[in-house]
């Protein structure tokens, strides 16, 4: 095969790794380049160096190892039958790559992940030495995300937890139905028993840290996964339940969801349609939902249609609201935190704000309106000293209160720059 | 009225406060700006023994607010200060109009902080001593530059750097930071070579199929772009996204065609088949040939040289091979149905000779469809699949041939499936092995005659 530079190298193995949604670099270590031989520093709080035209921020090089793949997932790019071209980098290379845009302030640290050549070990090695190199050879302390290979030797996790900030696994499908047919070398029980061994250690290693202050930390930024939105028939709420089964046997930080896109070279068992991004969106906003304002998994699906769906023109957090219009409207003078954290409109930061505030006086509508965006759409849900809503929580056009008609895109103004 | 001078540093401005305060001068009397040169006097203590009492959380609030670059916030400040002495818990109201306000301001501070922290861009120059010196140009909103000196301190600790911005500069050489005053864009900072695999990651990254603009305008206005060698791509990329992402769509959908509903339309299909590229090279499609009613089908890999010249299948050495195997297992290769798994011959040129390369999965797969249009028609009840080509022909997955052979395995149509080595590996293997290879071939087929017997008699 003819040599092909590192720039192109780059934009092949940067282009297979897209799919991938995370990039979050926050949660680890507090740790700075300070007194050492090397750049790097943690801060709790990830930035974000850039964003794309398609939303996403860029946080972490994000790349794969290498794009050849003994694997044949449908829904993947770099499966065996595709005919993507295939490239490879050496561990230097992308060592190198990293130090040179973290210098330049570019980036947070590397998220690396890897097609599977030759075998699942082989690759895994490879990937622990590029972590290792940073480490060590470059007293690197920046982030590192790896992606771990479900096969790979326990070992090896163990040696990639004591370098990388962050161990994910991919779950790719919500259902097992969805990953027979369409990642047919995977296996859900391997995936999961991975993630098991992956949150043991990470375990393991708090209870060492607590005896004993010098013992290396394992993965301090925790563990996700990712799955694919729309690839398979499953249903929202079926993705609901999955994941809170995950955050719940596994103890993830994140569960990220991948809109499935079309990807060229496409297997023909895949739809060619991809599903509306918003329906990432709402996803990602029932997750919110039962990570920071107390909803269970049961209680999201309260919101979902009769087949199972989130509606795509309200938030969930509304769509639940307008299922429960006798829990509403909420005193906000008086009522608990559990009950104002239900109000669609409030988020947690204007709740804490508002259980403050109302230590010094009784709230009235206005001093509400001062700390929310939209003082409208909140109204039908509260009671304040001065205001307390009539019959409209009964209305039954309710919804037509919250959904805007649709403008038109207004991309041509912005291609004209 | 009195017009104070803004002071340089906040704690210029903690004292103008602390002596407004015990010349008992009220927020309304109090006014910060440019407009006299030294500032008005703010007067004599009242000589009231007056007590200073504001909780930590303003100091720190107010450090913050200070830094923003609105004119009025030091009006704002002193208003807070002096209703703080009547109201501690005054800041916990967060819907008071000047909490309200002042945690604007801050909001709009850390936004600035943070947004310098993301999108600084070094460019590595040297300096006179060789060593490299990383130089970067920055437009703050706010007076954040000396606030921010110690993020770039703990992050690029080994590295020299200086950052250039119009309120300030920073520099770090490896000990200890240094100022000077801010400066207009400096014309020499040129191109780093970094950038150009900076903007090929970026292109790379982005995923034309979901274009979302504006979220990306909310987090990266536009006023942040051209110090930013990356941005200069974005009008680009969102022209070309819609026709990047049409284009993904067409490489992969295959014609949705219905099954040919005999051989003679299935044999014309095949014949103008381009659902691949390796129609191009090939002389003319060979599809299999044999009794449209066997019960056995063999199917091989692609056809080689020979084939593709004569349009049948295994008629070339290969086909040698097959033959003298199916007479030594005591099969008739006139009742047997004969194809491959992949129709058109892919080869590469080396001067005159047509050098055989192995289909790819993807081409395997593309043909896949033929291949069950055929199984659809013949019916047959024992497949004979030669080598893993044609194992992915059948079951669209890879496998270990040593692993299959020896048994029979039950396709989801009800048919069996043997599996063996392909006619051409007792061809390519070494002269020691290819004795073993072919007794190994010969008994494959052997059970393959046995099956065929169970089966009965063949159809009258």
């Amino acid at each position: 095969m003819a040599l092909i530079s590192l720039r192109e190298k780059l934009e092949i193995l940067a282009d297979a790794a897209k799919y991938d949604a995370s990039c979050a670099s926050s949660g680890t270590s507090k740790r700075s380049s300070l007194g050492g031989q090397g750049i790097g520093s943690t801060e709790g709080m990830g930035i974000c160096h850039a964003y794309t035209p398609d939303g996403r921020c860029i946080s972490l090089l994000k790349i794969l190892l290498t794009n050849h793949c003994i694997f044949d997932c449908h829904y993947c790019i770099n499966r065996k039958s595709s005919n993507v071209r295939r490239a490879g980098f050496t561990a230097e290379e992308v060592v190198d790559l990293t130090l040179s845009f973290y210098r330049r302030n570019y980036i947070e640290g590397l998220f690396l992940s890897s097609g599977i050549r030759k075998s699942s070990n082989r690759t895994m090695e490879q990937m622990v030495e590029v972590a290792r190199s940073l480490r060590q050879d470059h007293d690197f302390r920046g982030y590192i995300h790896l992606k771990t290979i479900p096969d790979a030797d326990a070992e090896l996790v163990a040696q990639a937890g004591l370098y990388a900030d962050r161990l994910s696994i991919n779950v790719e499908l919500p259902t097992e139905a969805g990953l027979t047919r369409l990642a047919p070398d995977k296996d859900s029980g391997r995936i999961e028993s991975a993630m098991a061994n992956v949150k043991s250690s990470i375990t393991d290693n708090l209870d060492a840290r607590k005896k004993y202050k010098s013992a290396p930390r394992f993965a301090p930024g925790g563990q996700s996964t990712q799955m694919i939105v729309g690839a398979d028939a499953a249903s929202d709420s079926d993705i609901i339940g999955k994941a809170s089964g995950l955050y719940d046997r596994h103890r993830l930080r994140r569960v990220y969801y991948s809109a499935f896109s079309p990807i060229p070279d496409a297997s023909a068992v895949l739809p060619l349609q991809r599903p509306p991004l918003i329906r990432e969106h709402r996803l990602y906003q029932s997750d919110w939902l039962m990570r920071f304002y107390g909803y269970s998994a049961d209680e999201v699906k309260q919101a979902t249609d009769p087949a199972g769906m989130l509606p795509l023109d309200i938030d969930p957090k509304l769509a639940w609201a307008l299922n429960f219009r006798e829990q509403f409207p909420v005193d906000v003078n008086r009522a608990p935190k559990e009950a104002l954290l239900r109000v669609p409109g409030l988020g947690v930061r204007g709740v804490t704000m508002l259980l403050r505030a109302r230590r010094q006086k009784r709230l009235r509508l206005e001093d509400v309106a001062r700390i929310t965006v939209s003082i409208e759409k909140l109204r039908p849900f509260i009671v304040t000293a001065d205001w307390r809503p009539i019959r409209l929580s009964d209305q039954a056009d309710l919804k037509s209160l919250f959904v805007r008609p649709k403008k038109t895109e207004q991309l041509e103004l912005f291609a004209a720059i | 009225m009195i017009a104070l001078e803004i002071p340089a540093d906040f704690d210029g401005w903690r004292n103008q406060a602390k002596q407004l305060w015990f010349a008992h001068r009220p927020p309304e009397q109090v006014s910060w700006g440019e407009a006299s040169l030294f500032g008005d006097d703010i007067g004599e203590p009242t000589g009231q023994a007056l007590e200073i009492r504001v909780p930590a959380a303003f100091a720190k609030l107010a450090e913050t607010v200070f830094l923003h670059s609105d004119a009025g916030r030091l009006d704002l400040l002193y208003r807070l200060f002096w209703r703080l002495q009547s109201n501690r818990q005054l800041l916990e109201d967060a819907t008071d109009v000047d909490v309200v306000q002042a945690g604007l301001l801050v909001k709009s501070v850390r936004r600035d902080i943070h947004k310098m922290r993301a999108f600084v861009r070094f460019k590595e120059m040297a300096d006179d001593d060789g060593e490299s010196h990383y130089v970067a140009w920055f437009e703050p909103d706010h007076n954040i530059v000396r606030a921010n000196a110690g993020f770039f301190v703990r992050r690029f600790a080994s590295m020299r750097w200086s950052i250039l911005t119009p309120r300030l500069c920073i520099h770090w050489d490896g000990k200890t930071v240094h100022e000077s005053p801010g400066i207009v864009k400096p014309a020499d900072l040129h191109d780093d070579p970094a950038e150009d695999l900076w903007r090929s990651y970026y292109a790379s990254i982005f995923n034309p199929a979901r274009l979302k603009t504006k979220a990306m305008l909310k987090e990266m206005p536009q006023r942040y772009w051209k110090n930013m060698p990356e941005a200069q791509l974005i009008p680009e990329l969102i022209a070309g996204a819609q026709a990047r992402e049409a284009a993904m769509i067409a490489i992969g959908s295959a014609p949705d065609e219905a099954s040919p509903a005999d051989w003679p339309q299935l044999a014309e299909a095949i014949n103008r088949c381009t659902r691949c590229p390796l129609y191009c090279n090939a002389a003319q499609a060979v599809h299999g040939e044999g009794p449209f009613d066997a019960r056995l089908m063999i199917i091989g890999e692609q056809p080689g040289d020979n084939e593709d010249l004569a349009g049948r299948p295994f008629v070339g050495p290969a086909g040698q091979v097959l033959n003298e195997g199916l007479a030594q297992a005591g099969i008739d290769r006139k009742t047997a149905y004969l194809t491959n798994a992949v129709k058109h011959f892919k080869h590469e040129r080396r001067g005159k000779v047509r050098l055989h390369q192995a289909p790819n999965a993807g081409e395997v797969d593309h043909c896949r469809w033929w291949l069950d249009a055929e199984r659809k028609l013949v019916k047959p009840k024992l497949v004979l699949a030669l080598g893993a080509t044609a194992v992915r022909g059948l079951t669209g997955r890879t496998g270990s041939i040593s692993k299959m052979r020896g048994q029979p395995i039950e396709l989801p149509d009800g048919s069996q499936m043997i599996v063996t080595t392909h006619p051409s590996y007792i061809l390519r293997v070494g002269d020691e092995q290819r004795e073993k290879a072919m007794a190994d071939f010969v008994a494959d087929l052997k059970m393959v005659a046995g099956l065929l017997k169970q089966l009965g008699n063949p159809k009258p």
